[in-house]
Formats: C-alpha cells, structure tokens, sequence
C-alpha cells in the first residue's frame, strides 16, 4: 500500500507492506535515534514525534501514520548548535549509554512546548513513558528543568 | 600526595555526549548492509528434555530461508559463555546446539531469513520431537540424591559433581570459628533469601556479523567483552582468532549482562555458512526469559557476638540456583563470600559454598557480582545482631568495622575462580562516609521517632543503614592495556580494548590521559574498542575501568610524555630536569617555551623523525576496597504492606573520583536497581519452568515517577595504588540499599523480612503474623 508522510520536514510517499511498524520505517529512512528496547510499547525508547505527540512508534503501524508529520530526534539540534534541551542533558551528565536519551529528549520537547514552567512532578510524569535503566533519572529531570528555565 | 589535579577530580563533559545527545547511528544496529539477513533462535518450550528428533526441512524450503542451524548442523564443542580471561573457572557446559535441553529459553535451533518476519515463520516450520525429562526447580532439591541429572552429557568438564547438579563448591576458612563460638555470649543462626532479577538493559544484546574482504568474520556486537567474544568464538567456530575482528560500537547498557557470548556464536556460524551478513537480537521477552539473571541465593549466617558487641565468629553458608548451565557460578558465589566477609573485623570466619544446577533460566554476572547478595544477609544480620544485645546498629557496627591498614584475609583465601592475594586497605573513608550519611537522613532524630510511634494501623515511617565494600578489579587476574599516539595538532588517539557501556569509561580515561600529557580532554579522542586496533583489555566488569585499564592509559601517557620532553629538551636546548608540561606547552624554567605542536612536528618530519607514541599494560595484585555507607528512609503502610522508600542517602569512598559527575551518576543508576532488586523486580516462574513475566509491563523497573530522592555523597580519600588515587566506583553501590530497607522497614513496623523482594504482600503477611 501506498502512504504519505512527512519526516523531519521532508514530505515523501512510501510503498509499504501493511503490517510494517511506524519504528521500522523510520529506521529504514535512516532516523536512527528511533531506538528499540521491548517492541511491546513499554519503554518508550522508540519514541518519535507524531503530529506533536509522544507516540510509541514500535506499536504503530506506518499505515496508521499516513498523512502525519513525524519528527524524530535526527531533526533537532546540530554538533554546533545543540537544542538547549540537548546542551542541558550533555552539560548535567544526564547522558549514561544514551540509548534512551533520543526518546527522553523528544518526551521532555513535547512536555515544555506545551508547558514551558513544569514543576518537577510534571517533568517527571513526562518522562515515566521512557525507561532508563542507567542514570536512575535524576540527571535526566535535572537537565529538563534547566533547560525550561533557560528557554 | 597530591589530590591538585587540572582535568582529574572534575565533572569534565562527557567525550560522547554530544553524538548521543543528537542520537547519532553509533550503536550496534545503526548501519546498514547491502543484503543482510535476518536471524532468529528457537527456543525450547520446555525445562528438561531430549531432542529424538528434529527436522528443518519444511523450514529450509520456505521461500526466503538462507540456512538452518540444528545440533546436527554444528560441531560440539564444549565451552563456557561467561566472557572470562583464559582459561575460564567456569565449567565448559555449553555447546552452540545441543541436542538436550535445560530450560524453557534454551536454543534449539538458529534460522538466517531475507526478513525477520521469514525467519519467525521458519521458526515455526522446524519439527521437533522432544523426550520430556523430570525438571527440577528447586535448588535444594537438585542436590538430593535421585534428583534427575541435568549435565549428563560426558563431554562437559570442570563441573564439581554432575551426580548431584553440583556446579561448585568453595570452603574457606580464617581462624578457629568453634573457638570463637565458645567466646560468644550470643549466638544468632539466620537464613535470608535473595532472588531472580534481570540486567534489563534497555539496548537487547545485538550482534551483527558480516564477512569482510579477506574473508574474516566481523563481529559487530554489543559486548563488555570484545577480547573475550573473539577468543571464545574463535574456539566455538573452529577458527582461528586472526580471522576474527569484533567491534564494540557505543554499548547501549551491560551490567554485566553482556559479559557473556550469548548471540555471538550462532550469528557468526550463520554467516560463515552463508557468506552474507547476518543481524541477530534478542526481543524482550528473549532477554527476561533466555539472557543472564542475578544468581538467587539462600544463605544462612551464624553469628557469635560478645556482651561488649564484638563479633567472635562468623559462618556464612550459600545456597546458589545457577540455572541450567554454569557460567558465572563459582565467582560470583566467591565474591559473596570475599567480598561481605571482609567487611567486619572477625578472627574466625568459616564460608561454604555451593551452586547447583536447575532447569531454569541460566544466571550471570550482574553490578555487583554476588556481593548484593552477600551484603543483603550480612547487613541485615547486623541490625539483628545490634538488636539482640541491644545496642545502636551504627555503633555495633563501628565496634567491628575495618580500619585503614588492616588485612582482609578472607579474600586471600577465597579470590576469585583461584587463590587470591593479601590484601591492604590502604585508602579509607567509610568513617566519614557514616558520619555524612547520617547527617544527611537525618538519621538520630528520625530512628527515635520511629521508635516511638510504632503502635496501631496507619503508615509508620522508618530509617535503616546498611555498610558495603567491594573491590576495583579482579587482583593478580585481568590485565588491561592502552596505547596513545600523537597528531601534529597536539591532540592525542588514545586507543583502549576496555569498553564504556554507559558507565562514563572513555571520559574517565580520557582525563587521565589528559592529567598526565597537560592538555585538556578535548585533545584526546578517545577509541574503544576493536580488536584488531586497540590492545587487549578484560573489558568492562568487576569495577576494573578506572583502576586496571586507566592504571594502563596513565603508564602510557607518562611514556609519551617523556618522549615529548626529550624532543622539548632539543628544540629548547635545554635538559630535561629544566623542563615541565603545562598547558599543551613545554615550558623551561629559564621562560622558554615550545608548543606540542611543534613538538609533535619535528618528531614527524625534521629530525631524527618518529611517531611519539607508547603501549602499557597494567595489571595489579592488590584490588582496594571502595566503602559505602547507605541509609534508606521509608514508609511502611501497614494496611496493605505497600513499602514506599522516601530518601536513599548513598556515601561512597571512591578514592579520588576522575569525575564526580559521573560517578555520581553511577550511584544513582545503581541506587535504582538497587530498588527494583529490593522491592519490585522478580521473575516467578509457573511451576513448569515458564518465566511469568517476559515484558516490561510486568518486569517492573523503576520509573522517573516511581524514584525517591536520592542523594550521593562522594567521600574523598587517596587511594596510592591507583591512577590519580583512584578506585573503584561503578557495583559498590547496588550493595547497600536492600539490607538498608529491610533495617527501615524493621525501624518502622519492627518485622523482620529475610526474603527478597518486599512486595506488599509480603510485608502484609509478615506484619499480620507477628
Ligand atoms: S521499543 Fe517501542 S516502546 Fe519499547
Ligand atoms: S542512559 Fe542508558 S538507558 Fe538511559
């Protein structure tokens, strides 16, 4: 089946096999952030941007996609002009193997574009759909708090 | 001795931060390869049984199916998957395909497809006849003269008594411990229980093998052990190890769960078979039922203590469930015993050990290695110790506690795997690490109230302490190794075989690099690791990093910078002794000054030319105990047993730490799974071997909403065996905050629980049966 997608601002038409998942197709499009860590919807390591919304992309088909605007983390930032939410996660030590830190960002994006003085329990509450099983989440909830202070 | 350092002892940025912070392709999975194929393991469903028969010919038909791999298809050659140094103390109990199988997870059969979804239909295609043997769960059972054995294989070596499903034993003794019983005024027999839990890293275990234009095999794999992975597949494969080349990309998690050769083997004998790249990965569900666990253990303690509260003997006996294979058994049982019993002062110490097979899922190296085990009996032991004769926990504690200067004998008797070494505790700071501990809970005021508050339903609230060491490396064992060489620029490659996987390991050997050259760490660029490329290292486990492989990259650069200073002394025309390194300058004391850009470029290309470079290795018979002090502050809901853990203090003696900030971060990643061990994480299995719960929906870690406050404190001492005084950080505090729960859960409702985890349900039992 055909689909139209539009990718980190990049608007292509896929042929695709129905039951390929939104994660796969985004990997194949070399969004390689898009990590995968349970394929079950629970850690939240596949995270991407979906018409503005975390969504799970392990447990979404690239059908059901059609027509939306994905982001991924492959759209945020560059070497030399890292995101404020990128610069706080490297700059608080935030970042251990970093498997789950594309996700973490991209939850943590999602929570201060729609809430730009979150308290620590919203951080939080923003994150508990990314697990992480090596920072223990306290640098990670320390670096979105600074860089909700300085955007 | 100086602790004055410029990069050393500072929370230095991370040297890979910012590729991982963009979420660059750095990982294991993040390339791609021109017509790779896809593969996919069959496991056993059942947790005892003999293969009669199995036929893939239906499978190797289905369109799409490049190969098949059954016991029939490959050479049995016995091994141990463990990723230890050579020769293994594991047993050689594993072949790649074996036509007998030990548990629910274990292989069957291999199928390399076009498609994932090719390999999972073929997987179903495969016919199997299996001969269902009698399983055994229970690991005193397995011992009991009858109970079926699950080695019966003549081929397998190294196993203490295959007849009783015995993996290892071990026996240890210090002193006289029937003299000291007859000394004690008390005598304390307890039995505490630890259980199942998982790695979980959140990257599966991953490998990708392709062969490359000479036709070597190239394992690109998510290993703590590159070096090991190459020598074990190479004898797994029947190859030798110069055709093989591993790769670790960025390492997304370990633990210790990926110290093991677990997809390796079979990935690589698929693409030697096929000749096409072949990917492998484990789904979640493969992790929590067919990876590495923790080891369970049962152990009892028996404990003689004088009126005064002096310990006066002590016997620790360990029960330990391996699983269906050995592996890690024996040292990780050695390390309960060596590392909880040096801990206190006792003259008379007796340890005895056993760890047996059953026909469940296979246990491994896991952060602290059998010590989270061992510290959960021995520091509950104390508080029940303290209680009996009626004295302050911190105070008996400290009545008994080793000091600075004193031998752990113990651990020289009972090493790891072999005999250990003498060892000194030269670097000490667990005095200040209970001191800040307490200031910080707050622990005078809150142990008093919860003492006076303990009747009647409601929630009570409870403070406990828990004392831990552990050990930088494995002494007189594991060597690692570095080289550095120097570009025109003044920046340097520094080259390890040791692997960062997540712990911070690159930036922590970057900085020692950049201590010892004077340049700051954006000048070294760090590799890690490739066999073919950066010298042998153990790779990344029993706390090794900082201290074995960074003792390696600190007598490498202390070899290059004397090269420098030798070219320095011609260009200045001055002596060495005249000279100094500041500031990626050399400078002489009559105020010349010559850039290591220069430097490096008359080396290179003007006179009496060559590359400034070195290689070191460095291995090192003592192993200096890092300490921990942990206190935990909790809510006990008497109602519904539901324990809520408020604050988890965390002080840990370090020696130097190169960067507090990551080794802080390390505290807090071990604090949390030290929580998930102590309260939610299990793997119950449904009385036929199946694992219950084979997702993250059920295998409950932590949360960022589930988290209490956490608070590290890094307690700085000197520790003169190590690079820039440095020890060991990354286990030592995964040890502390079990025992340090169950003491304030005991404070808050004053129940005993000796049986890990503490689900509400148990704790509601246990407080409706006082
Ligand atoms: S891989 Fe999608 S939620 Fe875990
Ligand atoms: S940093 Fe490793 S999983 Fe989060």
């Amino acid at each position: 089946m055909r689909i139209e997608l539009t990718i980190n601002h990049q608007t292509k038409s896929f042929e695709i096999r129905p039951n390929l998942l939104l994660m796969e197709l985004l990997r194949q499009q070399r969004c390689y952030s898009v990590k995968h860590g349970c394929e079950t919807g629970d850690c939240g390591a596949c995270a991407a941007l979906v018409n503005g919304k975390l969504v799970n992309t392990c447990i979404m088909l690239a059908a059901q996609a059609d027509g939306a605007d994905i982001i991924t983390l492959e759209a945020i930032g560059a070497p030399e002009r890292l995101d404020p939410l990128q610069a706080a996660f490297v700059d608080t030590g935030a970042i251990q193997c970093g498997y789950c830190t594309p996700a973490m960002i991209l939850a943590a994006k999602e929570l201060l574009d729609r809430n730009s003085h979150p308290t620590e329990a919203d951080v939080r509450d923003a994150l508990a759909g990314v697990l992480c099983r090596c920072t223990g989440y306290v640098k990670p909830v320390e670096a979105v708090l600074r860089a909700a202070q300085q955007r | 001795m100086s602790d004055d350092f410029n990069v050393v002892g500072k929370s230095e940025r991370r040297v890979d931060a910012v590729k991982l912070a963009l979420g660059k392709p750095a990982f294991v999975d993040d390339i791609e390869l021109p017509g790779m194929l896809h593969a996919k393991i069959l496991h056993s469903p059942h947790a005892h049984a003999r293969i009669v028969n199995i036929d893939a010919s239906r499978a190797r038909q289905l369109p799409g199916v490049a190969a098949v791999l059954t016991y029939r298809d490959v050479k049995r050659i016995p091994f141990a998957t463990a990723g230890q140094g050579h020769p293994e103390p594991s047993p050689y109990d594993t072949v790649m395909l074996d036509n007998k199988v030990r548990y629910v997870g274990d292989r069957v059969a291999v199928v390399a497809a076009e498609s994932l979804e090719v390999a999972r239909q073929a997987l179903q295609l495969i016919d199997v006849e299996y001969e269902i043997l009698p399983a055994i769960f229970d690991p005193q059972q397995a011992m009991q003269p009858g109970a079926p054995i699950i080695h019966d294989e003549p081929d397998c070596s190294g196993v203490y008594d295959p007849q009783r499903n015995l993996i290892a034993h071990l026996h240890a003794e210090v002193g006289n411990v029937a003299q000291g019983f007859a000394q004690a005024d008390h005598i304390l027999e307890r039995e505490y229980r630890t259980h199942y839990v998982q790695q979980a890293s959140i990257e599966p275990h991953i490998a990708i093998t392709y062969l490359d234009e000479d036709d070597r095999l190239i394992i690109r794999t998510s290993t703590q052990v590159p070096f090991h992975v190459r020598r074990i597949v190479a004898r797994v494969l029947d190859i030798p190890v110069r055709r093989i080349r591993v790769i670790k990309p960025r390492i997304g998690g370990g633990f210790g769960g990926k110290q093991e050769i677990l997809i390796e083997d079979l990935c690589g004998a698929l693409t030697l078979l096929t000749r096409r790249p072949v990917r492998l990965e484990y789904t979640r569900a493969e992790e929590l039922t067919a990876a590495r666990t923790r080891h369970p253990q049962i152990i009892r303690l028996k404990t003689g203590v004088t009126r005064e509260g002096r310990l006066t003997a002590i016997e620790m006996n360990v029960l330990e469930n391996g699983g269906a294979y050995g592996t890690h058994s024996l040292t990780v049982m050695s390390v309960t015993g060596s590392r909880s019993l040096s801990l206190y002062r006792c003259p008379n110490i007796r340890f005895e050990a056993n760890a047996v097979y059953t026909n469940l899922p296979v246990a491994g190296a896991f952060r602290g290695y059998g010590a989270p085990q061992g510290f959960f009996a021995l520091e509950s032991h104390m508080d029940e110790l303290a209680e009996l004769i009626g004295m302050d926990p911190i105070e008996f504690r400290k009545r008994n506690v080793v000091k600075q200067g004193d031998e752990t004998p113990i651990a020289e008797v009972l090493g790891e795997g072999r005999e250990g070494y003498k060892q000194i505790i030269r670097s000490y700071g667990l005095d200040e690490c209970i001191e800040r501990g307490m200031e910080a809970i707050g622990w005078k005021e809150k142990r008093q109230q919860a003492a006076s508050s303990q009747q009647g339903p409601g929630v009570r609230r409870g403070v406990g302490v828990a004392l831990a060491l552990q050990a930088s490396g494995i002494p007189g064992v594991d060597m690692g190794a570095a080289s550095i060489k120097m570009n025109e620029d003044g920046s340097f490659n520094l080259l390890v075989g040791a692997t960062d996987i997540g712990t911070g390991a690159d930036t922590v050997l970057a900085q020692i690099a950049a201590e010892e050259l004077s340049v700051p760490v954006e000048r070294i660029i760090m590799y890690s690791s490739d066999t073919d490329f950066t010298p042998f290292d153990p790779g990344a486990y029993a706390s090794s990093t900082t201290y074995i492989s960074g003792g390696a990259v600190k007598k490498a650069a202390v070899q290059v910078k004397q090269q420098i200073l030798e070219v320095a002394s011609r260009l200045l025309e001055d002596n060495i002794e005249n000279l100094r390194c500041e500031a990626g300058r050399v400078m002489s004391v009559s105020g010349q000054s010559v850039s290591y850009e220069e430097i490096c470029l008359s080396a290179l290309y003007q006179r009496d030319q060559f590359q400034i470079m070195a290689v070191a290795s460095h291995m090192s018979y003592d192993s200096p105990p890092p300490f921990a002090a942990t206190f935990a502050e909790v809510e006990v809901d008497t109602e519904t047993g539901v324990v809520r853990v408020v604050k988890i203090v965390s002080a840990i003696d370090c020696g130097i730490p190169v960067n507090p900030q990551a080794a802080e971060g390390q505290i807090e990643g071990a604090v949390t799974q030290a929580l998930g061990f102590a309260l939610t994480e299990d793997m119950p299995h449904d009385g036929q071997g199946r694992m219950l719960n084979t997702d993250f929906k059920t295998y409950r870690i932590f949360t960022a909403m589930d988290m209490p406050e956490i608070i590290p404190i890094l307690v700085k001492t000197y520790e003169p065996t190590g690079p820039f005084g440095a020890k060991a950080i990354a286990e030592i505090p995964i040890n502390g905050p079990a025992p340090a729960i169950a003491n304030a859960i005991a404070n808050a409702v004053g129940v005993r629980l000796r049986d890990l985890p503490f689900t509400p349900e148990k704790v509601w039992r246990a407080l409706h049966q006082r």
